[in-house]
């Protein structure tokens, strides 16, 4: 297998793009990478995204975005595995190139989630689960991992206020960044204050809606001076039902996926210098980091409570605002993350600059840890 | 004419269902300016029930009651008038709940507030006859009252189930015999596309609920030669309190007869539910050897009459499954707006 | 709602039946083609207990489409008496009363409609056991 390098990134702001469709905006990423990475010609495109079929009643997006950016002709497939698609995606694409079968894949993601009303947003996005068995209780992704929330902190002894703070953190890292969709500070208070969504986790515990669209390309690392090298890449699954889980409070696929990950290359825990979790809600950032290895169990909340996982502290963690401050555009949520590690290792992170970082790692989640995929990357 | 089984018929199991949501005489006096009280409080369904629930619910205590295996059941009947399709059965659905399915027959019956009885009667003819085992019988509703219109205090909900068998050990209580008094006198009557029904007022009285429930009784009573203190217990329809006082009075039933089964003040009248939710809530009491008298009344009109007597049996009624009293007991008040979301009177 | 889709789950979904393993034992719901423990083909139906014990709960505050009318609704995983565990509506119950270990029964009822003309979907849900 071929060494697999990331020759560019392009992506656009996450926010209400009420101007832009799909293919409009999913453009506007992809030509940003390929101007990035200095091509004119791709081998394959793929499409990660989650709710084009409900939302826009829109299937084949992989013909639909390769006509849109002029590359007709060339194979193009939608990725789909609900939340987890942006990282899935970037696994199949390195796969093309280290294969041997492709020498120039984009691999790009886009969501628009701002055209559905909340109600049926919440049923596309409950999509990912079981439609006859669990969504049909009225359940949602964010009350299933609402579920987690309450059963750690009676676990645990964690507080409200430790979880929350998962959301401060994130807000805090991402003053600056121009990408994000809300770049601003937020405090524990009004985290704390904002109405339940579904108890016990608050509304501002919550990812919210927005639209974007994150894009790669990947070219066989040999020959080409790029900067950045994709180290490993796994995915994984676990029960698709909460109720089959061995211990609820552990995302086995992200244990599975992260080993899996980091002995592939060759790198441990603590040589990670930059970390992108899932954290559609703070709880289900808490249990990635315990999950994925890095943090004990039960210890998770109060981890990032305790500042650790501030660009200075000892595991800088969403740097850029992660799922919750950036934004999560679904289907797009796990290149943005890639994009992010992509510019900490270029040293191009600006404000959101993680110092000396040489090894980074993004972790995407489908449903409430379905499926989970795990990049690692390093500054080659 | 009485009717007789040529196989003698008893009732295996019954079971019962009253919704927790309680609306008192007193919120529609506030809301609507009355000062009536024919009830204390009534029965209201939750958002996610209907008479289908209710009628499954019924129907699961009565199985487990009975201890039968639900295969065995060759005939499920819900009598309804609030049936939540106008057509496609709610006996399907509570075959298919119960385990009673493929091999049964289900329909739904309507005759106000006696399609219940009116299900007992074929149920204890068919099983008589010795086309099936057991037949089950339920009487449920969720009736709506128009705002503001006396029936408003009474409407209410809930269900009761009897599983029919051929006379045995396992009976808990034995048809003497049965009678129905029909004729067609509209006291009350709902068209197609109306939500509510409307009602003859003071003709409901003496044309209609009286001279149909006196009929039927006197006609067993008198075909059976037997006199209200032959009975231990008598149930009667209850549309509300005084109605069933009155004609246990004029058949010379005292009050201490009435009490088990008298249960509308606490629930209010459940239509097809509601003989059949008296005459579970006195088998819930009643000891072996005694006698009990039913009689239901449903407009258009009618009046099923029946005389069963308790046997032995009746000790293993009082095991895990709840009486009517848990039912009655189980409750929370709502007021008049809750109420009329619950009832879909305003919609979002 | 798709009729066909919905009738074929009317079974498990009234009268809560899942699947045993004849190999190991195990039960499982929903239902799978290869038991999720020992890896056996050989599952068979099996009606699971009615009763059994809240694990944790949340309430559902921002509905998915046609659940508005029930909202705020408590979503439990349920551990049942025979060990498996579900994922149900909680009905009959405060929603400031409901706490782990609490025991609940299966009822059932109303889950959605197809509007004013559709089909009405039935299902289990848990309550407090009325004794």
């Amino acid at each position: 297998m071929r060494r697999v390098a990331v020759a560019g990134i392009g992506l656009t702001q996450v926010s209400e793009h009420w101007e832009d469709a799909l293919k409009d905006l999913f453009a506007q990423a992809a030509l940003k990478a390929i101007d990035d990475a200095g091509m004119r010609e791709i081998d394959a495109l793929y499409v990660s995204n989650m709710g084009a079929a409900p939302l826009q009643g829109q299937l084949q997006l992989g013909a639909m975005m390769a006509d849109t950016i002029g590359m007709r002709g060339v194979a193009a497939v939608r990725v789909e595995a609900a939340s987890a698609s942006g990282g899935v995606a970037f696994h199949e694409g390195v796969k093309a190139v280290a294969s041997g079968m492709c020498d120039a894949v984009l691999v790009g993601g886009v969501e628009k989630m701002s055209d559905g009303l909340p109600e049926e947003l919440s049923s596309a996005i409950a999509m990912s689960e079981d439609q006859e068995y669990t969504a049909y209780t009225g359940v949602t992704v964010v009350g299933l991992s609402a579920l987690l929330h309450r059963l750690y902190m009676e676990r645990y002894g964690a507080t409200a206020k430790e979880v929350a703070m998962f959301a401060v953190r994130g807000h805090e890292n991402a003053v600056g960044c121009p990408h994000a969709q809300y770049p601003f500070r937020v405090s524990v208070d009004r985290v704390l204050a904002s109405p339940m969504e579904a108890d016990p986790t608050h509304t501002l515990e919550c990812s919210g809606v927005g639209d974007g669209a994150a894009a790669v390309i990947l070219v066989p690392a040999d020959g080409i001076e790029t900067g950045v090298e994709v180290a490993s890449t796994a995915v994984a699954t676990d029960s698709y039902y909460l109720e089959g889980r061995k211990d609820l409070l552990e995302f086995d696929a992200a244990r599975k996926a992260s080993e899996r990950a980091l002995n592939a290359a060759g790198v441990s825990h603590s040589e990670v210098d930059v970390l992108e979790v899932h954290d559609d809600t703070t709880i289900t950032g808490v249990l990635s980091l315990e999950s994925l290895g890095f943090v004990e169990r039960g210890m998770g909340a109060s981890y990032v409570a305790g500042g650790n996982t501030t660009r200075g502290g000892e595991l800088p963690t969403n740097t850029f605002g992660g799922l919750k401050a950036r934004g999560d555009p679904l289907g797009a949520t796990g290149l943005y993350q890639i994009c992010e590690v992509v510019m900490q290792l270029r040293r191009e992170a600006g404000p959101c600059q993680v110092e000396g970082a040489e090894v980074g790692m993004a972790q995407s989640l489908g449903g409430v840890g379905s499926t989970c995929a795990v990049s690692v990357l390093r500054r080659a | 004419m009485i009717m007789r089984t040529t196989n003698a018929v008893g009732i295996v199991g019954y079971g019962a269902y009253i919704p927790m949501n309680r609306l008192r005489a007193s919120e529609i006096n506030r809301v609507w300016g009355g000062s009536g009280t024919p009830i204390e409080e009534k029965s209201v369904v939750s958002m996610d029930e209907d008479a289908v629930t209710i009628s499954v619910e019924s129907a699961r205590y009565a199985v487990k009651r009975a201890g039968i295996d639900p295969r065995e059941i060759g005939a499920v009947y819900v009598g309804t008038e609030s049936k939540p399709y106008a057509v496609k059965p709610c006996g399907t659905i509570v075959a298919e709940a119960i385990g009673a399915t493929p091999s049964t027959t289900a329909a739904d019956y309507e005759f106000a507030c006696k399609a219940g009885t009116e299900a007992f009667q074929t149920c204890i003819g068919l099983v008589s006859s010795g086309m099936m085992r057991y037949a089950m019988a339920i009487g449920a509703d969720t009736a709506q009252g128009r705002p503001a219109d006396a029936l408003e205090y009474t409407a209410a909900c809930g269900g009761a189930a009897f599983i029919f068998g051929r006379e045995s050990e396992e009976t808990l209580a034995d048809l003497e015999g049965s009678y129905s008094y029909v004729t067609d006198t509209p006291d009350f009557w709902r068209r197609g596309r109306e939500m509510y029904p409307r009602h003859g007022s003071r003709f409901t009285g003496e044309p209609a609920y009286f001279s149909h429930v006196i009929g039927a009784a006197k006609g067993l009573m008198g075909e059976m030669g037997a006199e209200a203190g032959d009975f231990t217990y008598a149930v009667f329809h209850q549309p509300n309190t005084k109605f069933p006082i009155k004609a246990a009075k004029t058949l010379g039933f005292g009050m201490d007869a009435l009490k088990p089964g008298l249960i509308v003040p606490y629930i209010g009248n459940t239509y097809a539910g509601s003989t059949p939710l008296g005459l579970a809530a006195t088998l819930d009491v009643a000891q072996p050897g005694d006698r009990i008298l039913a009689v239901s009344y449903g407009s258009g009109a009618g009046s099923d009459a029946f005389s069963f007597v308790v046997k032995e049996a009746i000790g293993r009624a009082r095991n895990p499954e709840p009486p009517v009293s848990a039912f009655i007991g189980r409750k929370q008040y709502i007021d008049y707006s809750l109420y009329s979301k619950l009832r879909g009177k305003i919609v979002k | 709602m798709s009729v066909p889709r919905y009738w074929r789950e009317r079974r498990y979904r009234y009268r809560l039946i899942g699947e045993t393993c004849s190999d190991c034992g195990a039960l499982v719901f929903p239902r799978r083609a290869v038991c999720p423990r020992c890896g056996s083909r050989s599952l068979e139906e099996q009606q699971l207990s009615e009763m059994g014990s809240v694990v944790t709960w949340t309430v559902i505050r921002s509905p998915p489409k046609e659940y508005g009318q029930f909202t705020p609704y408590v979503v439990a995983l349920v551990e049942l008496d025979d060990g498996v565990r579900v994922l149900s509506q909680l009905v009959d119950v405060d929603l400031e009363a409901v706490e782990a270990g609490m025991r609940v029964e299966a009822a059932f009822r109303r889950v959605k409609e197809d509007g004013d003309s559709g089909i009405i979907e039935y299902g289990f849900k848990f309550r407090p056991i009325i004794e």
